[in-house]
């Protein structure tokens, strides 16, 4: 057994509307900052997997983020996949 | 008639929904927990509103995987009933009986008042006691109702006459300060293509006596309660 961490990554796809994003942007603009376009907010998660091999972890990962990390009719999914606790 | 109530931790709402059913209607009603695999012989399940698993995640997201939820799906499969009020109406899209999913409302708030919503289907189990075009006063309390759909899907949802209540002013027109959460079309619930899931943002249960302000949405669970009885 090898133990990998995953890092998840999911966001809202384009054209759905983040309300949370526009509002973090509207106050970075109030905050007199500029040349930020668009914000948009997403969530990250950190999995930390005991399995045999890495491949063995792209599978299980690909598949819970599908099945449990994002709402696939709203959010899109990437992930990477390292050795060790790193 | 048997009604089953469902309770996840972080359900907040399967009180009133329970004491509706047994001294508003004197319908027979008991609870069902999350990790129960057995219906107990209900005749309509229902989801009550809350905030199972607190919302961790997605709103019903956890609670769609629930030991429960697996028996919810073999009984819709065969035809039974099953109502989902606002945090249950999330857990059913989340667990596949119910297309869309509820964003955050548009004005990120946490909205609780009383809104209009139109009927747009009389046929089905739950609402044949409604004649369609008919306004009900109900409250919402959600912070993610904003309904969603891709174009593609919202379209096909619309097609097959799958919206069943829809915001709207106190006339029954379509109006955008009428919808309070931005929700597409203004849906504030739809049914799945079978007939035999509902599910609704607004709160029926706390709408079913005269004293707590009105009693409209007794007449929903009064639909269900005469469907099964000419069943």
């Amino acid at each position: 057994m090898s133990l990998f961490k995953a890092r998840v990554y999911v966001a809202l796809k384009k054209g759905v509307l983040d309300p949370q994003g526009k509002a973090i942007g509207k106050v970075i603009a109030d905050l007199g900052y500029q040349g930020v376009r668009e914000v948009r907010q997403g969530k990250f998660f950190e999995l930390l997997l005991d399995l045999s091999d890495k491949e063995k972890a792209e599978q299980l990962v690909a598949e819970l983020s599908d099945k449990v990390l994002r709402n696939p009719v709203i959010e899109s999914v990437h992930f990477e996949i390292s050795e060790g606790e790193g | 008639m048997r009604f089953g109530v469902v309770v996840f931790p972080g359900t907040n709402c399967d009180y009133d929904t329970y004491y509706v059913l047994k001294e508003v209607l004197k319908e027979e009603v008991f609870f069902l927990w999350h990790k129960d695999r057995d219906l107990r012989g209900a005749d309509c399940v229902i989801l009550p509103g809350g905030f199972s698993y607190g919302d961790y995640l997605r709103a019903g997201a956890l609670a769609s995987f629930s030991p429960i939820m697996e028996e919810i799906v073999s009984f819709v499969e065969k035809g039974g009933l099953v109502l989902g009020i606002c945090n249950g109406f999330q857990i059913l899209q989340e667990a596949g009986l119910l297309p869309g999913v509820m964003l955050k409302n548009k004005n990120l708030k946490f909205i609780c008042k009383d809104v209009f919503i139109r009927v747009e289907r009389d046929n089905l189990p739950f609402t044949k006691k409604l004649k369609k075009g008919r306004v009900l006063r109900i409250p919402i309390a959600h912070a993610e109702g904003n309904f969603y759909l891709e174009e593609d899907e919202l379209h096909r949802l619309e097609e097959r006459e799958g919206v069943v209540f829809r915001y709207v002013n106190e006339d029954g027109e379509l109006a955008p300060e009428a919808n309070p959460n931005g929700a597409l079309n203004g849906i504030a619930g739809v049914v799945n293509e079978k007939g035999n899931v509902l599910g609704m943002m607004p709160h029926p249960e706390r709408v079913s006596e005269p004293l707590l302000g009105g009693d409209e949405g007794r007449l929903i669970f009064e639909s269900v309660v005469e469907w099964l009885k000419e069943r």
